[in-house]
């Protein structure tokens, strides 16, 4: 771990290339973040794993939380590694959007039809638009081991990676409805259905 | 394995029979395509056999494929064009399940999401918790810890290369690797109770010291195990059936695996010694004295002999953390966090409330996020906790060695020989229930 110097010189370097791109910092429990903007979290990927002196080359973890009722709710943490002198440091996007968090969300729980195990929920529930997801850049081109690790937290936040090659569910079913990692999905009440969901693998 | 998928709320395994790709029989052909037709003699067009690209689905419920994983394989001849593994038939919900626990429900909870490597699991989460409330441990649980670590490093090694070296048709290694690994089990179920899932780890060290007797039979084992290891070498590292089947193949470069995020022993079989056991502090490893096998290929030779010299250095931790062990309290004295002792609940009206609160609510765990990784028997395996000021975790999320390991399957895999796809699988060893969580 850098310590909570070493972590604001390096904010202080990315700044100088980068102006506004950090938006701050947090050491907490001897763990070292640098909080990005999210428009520009390559810009900062790209400078920590290439940057001779710091290279936080390797990707161990991408994944994502949701911080409900904070704005903004979701987040997607990259840890890197520079294996060269053993240190972690998390880089944090923190992402808005998704459903304003009212009462009425996307993990009702189903209707009694539904959980008989009736009406497979393939449809989205009537009287919903299309809902707005959040968006970050994908990092698969600089860190490959990103590509289902992107997938995962798309299947389960339902945050859209921009430029990711193959962005489907990966451990939920295609034609599955909703994001069920979010805070404001319930636990419990899922049918149990057999939908013919498989993908043509041509 | 249990058929998991069927009971899946997913339904995703619930194809009909018959489909183009689908179908539930294993290996079941399933049709041809990209291959240039030629007009045979009647006008029929006749499939060019020479060239044809055949899609093949091995899985879900196939033996070599070591869990509920599906590859869908398209082959010329016997030669893998391209692998689709697909993922997601055992997917439980675990860390959605865990939201839904107080802390020291969600224990037994992630134990079974890799369920060969359960106390890693435990010590993951432990781990994570105890960092978020900034509890330390004492000395005779972090040996006690390492210790069961090691164990259960031998353990999965050891239904690795059982498991294993049945695919490539040495049926008698999955016997001879059970009797040792019974022998792990029956330590498991003196000190903890159980064979498998102990429940042992707990925020704040173990959850009970070791009975009389087991550091005996324990240092036993610890001495017999190298032994063993080397009779599982004279079956196999001269065997020539072995050999030919995973001398040279699979392999995938070092800078490729490390593009792909590929850790633990496939890593340091490619000739990288990157082990978190000696980058990161934590437990006693800093403490003890072992070594990194590492390959230089990088192929499936290197990665059994990297795994099987694991085993030798495991068993070597073992028997220093049994000379090392000192004495004092195997769980931490904060009653916050820590359930009392039995003995105290009838006599003391503190530790009744105490107790009463612990069971009951469980223990507020201070606002903060912490990432926990440590090296499991497949790799990094890491734990994300976010906690939110109450008693139950805001997230759960488990890095799984397995999930990204995967990744490096195709490259493994694409250009070799179908065998040696299911020795390269069997090289990997993904445990899908960690993959899928």
């Amino acid at each position: 771990m850098p310590d909570a110097p070493g972590l604001e010189l390096i904010r202080g370097e990315i700044d100088r290339d980068y102006p506004g791109a950090v938006l701050a910092t947090s050491f907490d429990r001897a763990q070292a973040a640098l909080i990005v903007d999210p428009e520009r979290v390559l810009e900062v990927l790209r400078w920590l794993a290439e940057q001779p002196g710091h290279r936080y080359d390797f990707l161990s973890s991408l994944h994502a939380a949701d911080y409900l009722p904070a704005e903004p709710r979701f987040a997607v943490h990259y840890e890197l590694i520079n294996r060269d002198r053993v240190e972690r440091i998390r880089v944090k996007a923190m992402l808005g959007g998704g459903r304003p968090a009212g009462p009425v969300t996307a993990g009702d729980p189903p209707s009694p039809a539904t959980a008989q195990g009736m009406v497979p929920p393939t449809a989205p529930p009537p009287g919903e638009t299309e809902e707005e997801l959040p968006e970050i850049d994908s990092c698969v081109e600089l860190f490959p081991t990103a590509h289902a690790q992107e997938r995962e937290v798309f299947d389960f936040f339902g945050i859209v990676f921009r430029g990711h090659p193959n962005l489907t569910r990966i451990l939920m079913p295609d034609d599955y409805v909703g994001w069920p990692q979010r805070r404001d999905f319930p636990i419990g009440g899922e049918p149990v259905t057999f939908t013919y969901s498989e993908r043509s693998y041509d | 394995m249990t058929d998991g998928a069927g009971i899946d709320a997913s339904g995703a395994s619930a194809s009909p029979a018959g489909d183009v790709v689908g179908g539930t029989a294993p290996c079941a052909v399933a049709g041809g395509g990209g291959s240039p037709a030629a007009a045979g003699p009647a006008g029929h067009s006749v499939p060019d056999l020479d060239r044809e690209i055949m899609t093949i689905n091995i899985g879900p419920h196939h033996p070599a494929t070591h869990g509920v994983l599906r590859l869908v394989v398209d082959l010329e001849g016997e030669m893998v064009r391209e692998v689709r593994p697909v993922i997601g038939y055992v997917h439980t919900g675990i860390e959605k399940s865990c939201e839904d626990k107080s802390y020291w429900k969600v224990i037994p909870f992630v134990e079974r999401m890799d369920y060969v490597s359960y106390f890693f699991q435990m010590e993951a989460f432990c781990g994570a918790v105890e960092r978020l409330i900034d509890l330390e441990i004492p000395p005779r649980a972090r040996y006690l810890r390492t210790l069961f670590l090691e164990l259960n490093r031998i353990h999965s090694h050891l239904v690795w290369l059982g498991t294993t070296a049945l695919d490539l048709g040495a049926i008698s290694m999955l016997w001879y690797c059970f009797r040792e690994r019974d022998k792990i089990l029956d330590l498991f179920e003196m000190a903890t109770g159980q064979r498998m899932h102990t429940r042992y780890f707990q925020v704040g060290g173990v959850i009970e010291d070791i009975p009389l007797g087991f550091e005996a039979k324990c240092r036993a084992f610890a001495e017999e195990m190298p032994i063993r290891v080397g009779q599982y070498q004279d079956l196999l590292d001269r065997n020539e059936v072995f050999l030919s089947r995973t001398k040279g193949t699979g392999i995938v470069s070092r800078e490729r695996l490390l593009e792909l995020g590929v850790t633990g022993p496939l890593l340091r079989a490619a000739g990288d010694p990157w082990d978190l056991r000696k980058a990161f502090d934590y437990l006693v490893y800093p403490e003890l004295d072992f070594k990194i096998p590492v390959g230089t290929v990088g192929d499936n030779y290197d990665r059994y002999r990297v795994r099987v010299a694991e085993m030798v250095e495991s068993a070597s931790i073992v028997r220093q953390c049994l000379d090392a062990l000192p004495d004092g309290p195997f769980i931490a004295d904060d009653r916050k966090y820590v359930l009392p002792p039995r003995s105290e609940l009838s006599t003391s009206m503190e530790s009744l409330i105490h107790h009463f609160k612990l069971v009951t609510e469980g223990y507020r765990v201070p606002p903060g996020e912490v990432y926990y990784s440590i090296e499991g028997p497949r790799g990094e395996l890491g734990c994300f906790v976010l906690a939110d000021g109450s008693a139950k975790p805001a997230r759960v999320h488990f890095r799984d060695p397995s999930f990204v390991n995967l990744q490096s399957f195709r490259d493994m895999a694409v250009g070799g020989y179908v065998a040696d796809m299911i020795a390269s699988l069997g090289m990997l060893d993904p445990i899908l229930g960690g993959v899928d969580r």
